[in-house]
């Protein structure tokens, strides 16, 4: 950089200064030669007498440049755009009039700037770029100054802000200012200012600035470290001694130490009649005697020596490892790494933030799958194993009505009722015929709705096939509601939540408010007296067990339009279903939120540990359940006292 | 001697107190009825003994060594020499009478001496048996006997089980009276050599029984001493037949 | 349990000798008959190796019987003991093959290995599927086939002990145990499905068929000796449990299984005798898991799933359950079925237009019927036998009839 301008000095006092007067075509000529064999050292000249020209047509003219469209006519020894060129006649313009001639093709020769020259002339195009009159273009300055800062950017990025009349593009203009500002500004001042206003920013760019900004090289000394220092290693403590010691190798600075591998290359090259310095091969068969074998060969000289460990000490001893940064003043480097630790700190709680919703969407869904399950296990104390395949049968009622109604606002409206009948008649049908036979028996229960699951699962496997099927979500639920760069929702986990709250203000006010719920408490608590008063139990039953299996449908619904609808989607949410109401308590609706929320908010919190690994999160997580349970048996929200044990 | 001493205990179902500082003291032997309306505390009274339930506050100590019994298992206390006879006959309808008095038997109850020590005492089985008057049922299932038979079989196994306290729930309900007189009999006759506490709603079992009554009223003693004297105190009779 | 077996009198009632004298008759007639078959070449080595399966899954069904049609506990969760224990025997196989592979190839080097060169080879062999080639902590006693032997009752041993401890201990009963070990195994087989379990992840561990030693053993002979060793094995298991079962310590199981509470006033630590049923029968199927994999040839994490353990209380249920037998029965019956309608042995029905293949619908007739056995017939195959060997006795109260006084009424309720 200092190099060019330097450069640059030199050639600007040599040569007379262009006047304004001057045309583009004069400006050219004065270097001929960086044109027609441009350098990436060299074009720096030609483009900063361009721009001080303040022609209009230097922007064509670097954009002709820059896509090889540029030839020197040999006649004259001028430099002309090329329009055409076909059979040996070639259509030229001139640069500053506009005029086209023709010429024989031979007589022109291809300027043909490399990329390094091209990247340079893009470079000074997008000054020029950023006053276009189309936003469009000044946009695209923009992501291209973005991508490539540069010192040089800041000048007429700065005075390009005034004039900017569109709102949004002046804020972005004004804000990769400061980026720039903060990377390549002039004074420690006005570095320090920008690096500062960027505290409390978490987009991506700005985070790039102030880490460029604190690069650092690692360097080995042999005294105090100097220049700005960013970090000193101790070998054994921040680095091991094997890579210090890798350092100075590389470096030059200390024999290589003999590996494992180069003892074992030298033995091999070094096998005379089956042995090796008077040892058979055969007995080259542990690491001590290879260690021998070579030893004996360094002592005859054959090969280099072992470097001994105390060596390798005095090597680390004598060195000092360090990293400094490439910036070489301490006051930004200070003022980066604060502001960057106030960017830490607002990512991070932008990040919890996300992650909190993310626990919140997968939480309502949890709860969605288990409420259902939380009224018949809870309420009736009936274990459903095969309440998954109420699920899935919900969400291929969504399937089937997608098929029939193509409108999917309209086919979800419809399908929505619809997933309630059908599983909530499926759980009626099982009722009746199955589980009312079974009451007092939940093993026996468990193992007879878990056949009835099987049988479902491997019918719809026969009716829709084994691939996935789409269950497409309407326009207004696609998309995401955007909060900033890291916190974001997509609206279907939106409507999810919505839909599970409305589930459980209904089921309260069912349970708390409605002839029904009475009932259903009156039979859950005494089923005797319940019938005596004049409760028909089985009614009851029934009617609790359609509901519970009916709110599995349209959860079926909900889940199959962010997941995909398959025979197994129901069984992947069973165990969780059934850990959900375990963990929340059993027989408490608010027991399942409870759960619900435990269980969403500890499986985001352990993926978020290890993102790459949600297996892994899913195994911490039930291992979290088995030892949660151990200490409250009950789930969280418990019943207590002799009502709990009865 | 003092085999039992419950002292102050307190405890609270969903704000409802059950117990409320309950003192209590029985020695060895001794028969001792504990009379009380519904919800008295009369069963969570021996839950907490028998260490089913867990007090709040208290302590239940326990013979000569004073051992405090709040905290020790079911099984512990069971072993320490506590029997609790439930008010529905409990016993394992599956298996028969033999296996039913052979598992109450005492004996040492770890896994592995259950499993190595396979000889049970013949003997002491037919003599048992032979008490309960089902010596010649030792061979059916305990679930195809009559109810009174069941009663007497769980009698048996809270004999062989050799405790030096009985608590027996309501032992005389669902008996015609031929069988309540052998049973107040009986009773009294443990009585002789151990500890036996008696809850009975029926106070003409109680009288038989002929020993000291303690009655419960909203988890606390009301009244203590003869049947005849408790009958007279006046929150008895407020209690029984309503202010 | 309406055994006729439990009314005679003395400590080892002569019937229940003799169900378990028949058994063992019938398993040795059974195991003669295959060899001689087998060796006529009348059934193929793929169906030997199919019945010496069938016998280890018989094992494990046997286990669980004991641990849920006597003890009352319902583990969804024994297969894990199960893969465990094939998991156990098939770091050894794979292990030594692979180290004779390896020794092999690395014959034609210049060098002779060292043992750190060996284990590195071998290492990048066994883990390369899943990117890595270092040997994991759990690999430590893989060279050794006496210590992966020991594992093999260690590991599941140790896993049911900690688990079973915890549960126990905290009173957790009925369905809730049973989601409970449920959890445990989903727990470790989504464990197993990650490439960094150790184990090679969702690839399992292969070509257990080949035993290092026997590489001149033919298949055939091969197959014909773990169905042996399978027989022998499923004899003495069955020999252990039905001694276990009789006596004072099957009638405190039982105890425990109709009534908890009743055995804790009884003296009885009913979580110590919880424990010692789950922990034993867990070490059982662990050692059924050792014989059946290197005959499967194949292990992945898949085997542990959890419906591999509900399928066994499912075979337990159809058998019979509270008897040893009717485990046995329903495993083989349940298991061989299967595997002959989903292999395509079955023929096809033509219902008008539509023809039903069994490898469809075999799984609805499954759920079905099981369903069925469930509420119609609770006592399982085996309640047959008492149909023909007991019919004076009546009906009486009883844990599996479908009347409303059964003792469970109270499981679960909790």
């Amino acid at each position: 950089m200092l190099r060019i301008l330097i450069l640059a000095l030199g050639v600007l006092t040599l040569l007379p200064t262009p006047g304004r007067a001057q045309d583009l075509q004069t400006i050219l000529q004065l270097h001929t030669e960086e044109v027609e064999n441009p350098g990436r050292q060299t074009v720096g000249v030609v483009i900063e007498d361009l721009i001080a020209a303040e022609m209009p047509v230097v922007p064509v003219f670097l954009t002709h440049w820059q896509d090889r469209e540029i030839v020197l006519n040999a006649e004259d020894g001028r430099f002309y755009a090329l329009v055409d060129d076909a059979d040996g006649q070639a259509t030229i313009r001139d640069l500053d009039t506009g005029a086209e001639s023709t010429v024989a093709a031979p007589a022109l020769t291809e300027v043909r700037p490399n990329g390094g020259v091209r990247r340079e002339i893009a470079a000074a195009l997008v000054r020029f770029q950023l006053s276009d009159p189309a936003p469009a273009n000044r946009r695209a300055a923009l992501d291209a100054i973005a991508r490539q800062p540069d010192a040089d950017q800041i000048a007429p990025l700065a005075a390009s802000v005034e004039d900017e009349e569109d709102e949004v593009i002046r804020a972005d203009k004004e804000r990769l200012l400061n980026i720039l500002t903060a990377r390549y500004g002039d004074t420690t001042e006005a570095r320090i200012t920008a690096i500062e206003r960027l505290s409390g920013r978490i987009t991506p760019d700005a985070r790039a600035a102030l880490s460029q900004v604190l690069t650092t090289s690692d360097q080995i000394g042999t005294g105090e470290p100097d220049g700005n220092v960013a970090q000193v290693y101790t070998p054994g403590d921040e680095i091991t001694r094997a890579e210090a010691y890798g350092r100075l190798v590389d470096e030059g600075l200390a024999p290589a130490p003999v590996s494992p591998a180069a003892i074992r290359d030298a033995l091999i090259a070094n096998i005379e009649d089956g042995a090796i310095a008077g040892v058979p091969v055969a007995e080259m068969n542990t690491d001590a005697a290879r260690r021998d074998a070579y030893e004996r060969l360094a002592e005859a000289g054959t090969v280099p020596p072992f470097v001994p460990d105390e060596q390798i000490d005095a090597a680390l001893e004598s060195h000092v490892f360090y990293a400094v940064y490439d910036e070489d003043d301490p006051l930004v480097t200070d003022a980066a790494r604060a502001t960057l630790r106030s960017v830490d700190t607002q990512v991070s709680l932008n990040k919890t933030a996300d992650l909190a919703l993310d626990a919140l969407s997968l939480a309502s869904i949890y709860f969605l799958a288990a409420i259902g399950l939380a009224i018949t296990f809870g309420v009736m104390g009936v274990i459903n194993m095969a309440h998954g395949e109420f699920i899935m049968m919900g969400a291929y009622t969504g399937y089937v009505v997608q098929q029939i109604v193509p409108d999917y606002t309209l086919s979800l409206i419809i399908a929505l009722p619809l997933a309630f009948v059908v599983a909530g008649a499926a759980g009626i049908a099982m009722e009746r015929l199955v589980i009312r036979h079974l009451y007092h028996r939940p093993l026996e229960t468990l193992l007879a709705t878990f056949g009835i699951s099987i049988a479902l699962q491997q019918l719809a496997k026969n009716i829709f096939g084994t691939q996935a099927r789409p269950l497409t979500a309407p326009d207004w639920l696609s998309g995401q509601l955007v909060f900033n760069e890291l916190v974001a929702i997509s609206y279907i986990r939106i409507a999810i939540f919505v839909l599970a709250g409305l589930f459980l203000a209904l089921l309260l006010f069912i349970l708390r408010r409605t002839r029904l719920g009475l009932e259903v408490r009156a039979v859950t608590q005494n089923r005797g007296m319940a019938a005596s008063m004049g409760i028909d139990p089985d009614k009851i039953n029934m009617a609790t067990f359609g509901l519970g299996s009916g709110i599995a449908g349209i959860a079926g619904v909900a889940i199959g339009l962010y997941a995909q609808v398959t025979s197994e989607m129901g069984a992947n949410y069973i165990v969780q279903s059934f850990m959900t109401v375990v963990v929340g308590g059993v027989g408490n609706v608010w027991g399942t939120l409870a759960g619900a929320g435990l269980i969403g908010v500890l499986q985001k919190s352990i993926e978020s540990m290890n993102p790459s690994n949600t297996l892994a999160a899913q195994t911490y997580m039930i291992l979290f359940i088995i030892i949660f349970i151990q200490f409250r048996p009950r789930g969280i929200v418990a019943l207590r006292g002799r009502a709990a044990e009865a | 001697m003092t085999l039992l001493e419950v002292d102050g205990i307190s405890v609270t179902f969903d704000g409802f107190r059950a117990i409320n500082s309950l003192s209590l003291s029985m020695g060895e032997p001794e028969l001792r009825a504990i009379i009380g309306p519904n919800g008295a505390g009369k069963t969570t009274f021996m839950d907490i003994v028998t260490g089913k339930t867990r007090p709040d506050s208290g302590r239940v100590v326990w013979g000569e060594d004073n051992r405090d019994l709040i905290g020790m298992s079911e099984s512990a206390i069971a072993r320490a020499g506590i029997g609790r006879k439930f008010q529905k006959p409990t016993v394992f309808e599956d298996q028969t009478v033999r296996e039913n008095l052979a598992m109450a038997l005492k004996a040492r109850r770890d896994p592995f001496r259950v499993l190595f020590r396979r000889a049970d005492n013949a003997g002491r089985i037919a003599e048992l048996a032979d008490e309960i008057s089902l010596a010649d049922h030792l061979m059916r299932k305990a679930g195809e006997l009559s109810h009174g038979q069941k009663q007497w079989l769980e009698i048996g196994m809270l004999l062989a089980q050799e405790p030096r306290l009985l608590l027996v729930d309501e032992p005389a309900a669902g008996m015609t009276p031929a069988e309540r007189g052998h049973t107040a009999d009986l009773l009294k006759r443990l009585a002789k050599t151990r500890a036996v506490i008696v809850v009975e709603h029926d106070m003409e079992f109680v009288r038989r029984l002929d020993c000291k009554v303690t009655v419960l009223h909203e988890g606390r003693v009301l009244a203590e001493g003869s049947l005849d004297h408790v009958t007279k105190n006046r929150d008895v009779i407020d209690v029984y037949l309503g202010r | 349990m309406t055994d006729a077996t439990m009314t005679l009198p003395h400590r080892t009632p002569p019937v229940r000798q003799t169900s378990t004298f028949g058994f063992l008759a019938a398993l040795a007639v059974f195991a003669v008959t295959v060899t001689v078959l087998a060796e006529q070449g009348a059934i193929s080595t793929s169906f030997v190796k199919t019945l010496g399966k069938t016998l280890c899954l018989c094992l494990a069904a046997v286990a669980m019987d004991v641990v849920w049609g006597y003890t009352g506990i319902l583990s969804l969760g024994h297969m894990a003991f199960f893969g465990l224990g094939g998991y156990a025997i098939g770091m050894w196989l794979m292990y030594a093959r692979t180290e004779g592979l390896v020794v092999q190839s690395l014959a034609s080097q210049p060098l002779p290995p060292t043992p750190g060169e060996l284990r590195d080879a071998i290492g990048s062999q066994i883990f390369g599927v899943v990117g890595s080639s270092d040997f994991p902590l759990i690999w430590m006693f893989a060279d050794s086939l006496f210590l992966q032997l020991m594992m093999v009752v260690l590991v599941p041993g140790m896993l049911a002990l900690v688990f079973g401890w915890l549960a126990f201990r905290s009173r957790v009963t009925g369905v809730y145990l049973s989601i409970l070990t449920q959890a445990m195994t989903l727990a470790l087989a989504l464990y197993l499905f990650q490439n960094d379990s150790g184990l090679r992840g969702n690839n399992g561990l292969s070509g257990l068929q080949n035993i290092p030693g026997f590489e001149n053993t033919s298949q055939a002979a091969l197959s014909l000796g773990f169905f042996w060793a399978s027989a022998v094995a499923l004899a003495l298991g069955y020999l252990l449990f039905a001694w276990v079962v009789s006596g004072r310590m099957g009638s405190v199981l039982r105890a425990v299984r109709d009534d908890e509470a009743r055995v804790r006033f009884l003296g009885y630590h009913v979580e110590s005798f919880k424990l010692f049923a789950f922990v034993l029968t867990a070490v059982v199927t662990g050692i059924a898991g050792a014989l059946y994999y290197p005959q499967a040839g194949i292990i992945n994490p898949n085997e542990i799933a959890p419906i591999a353990s509900i399928y066994l209380a499912v075979w337990v249920a159809i058998g019979g359950r509270g008897r040893l037998y009717g485990a046995v029965i329903g495993a083989a019956f349940v298991s061989l079925l299967s595997s002959w309608f989903t292999g395509g042995g079955a023929p096809a029905i033509a219902l008008g237009g539509y023809s039903l293949q069994w490898t469809d619908w075999w799984l609805v007739l499954l759920g079905l019927s099981f369903v069925a056995v469930t509420l119609f017939a609770p006592k399982g195959i085996g309640g047959l036998v008492d149909l023909i060997a007991d019919r004076r006795r009546p009906d009486r109260q009883g844990d599996y009839g479908p009347d409303k006084g059964a003792k469970r009424a109270e499981e679960g309720a909790e």
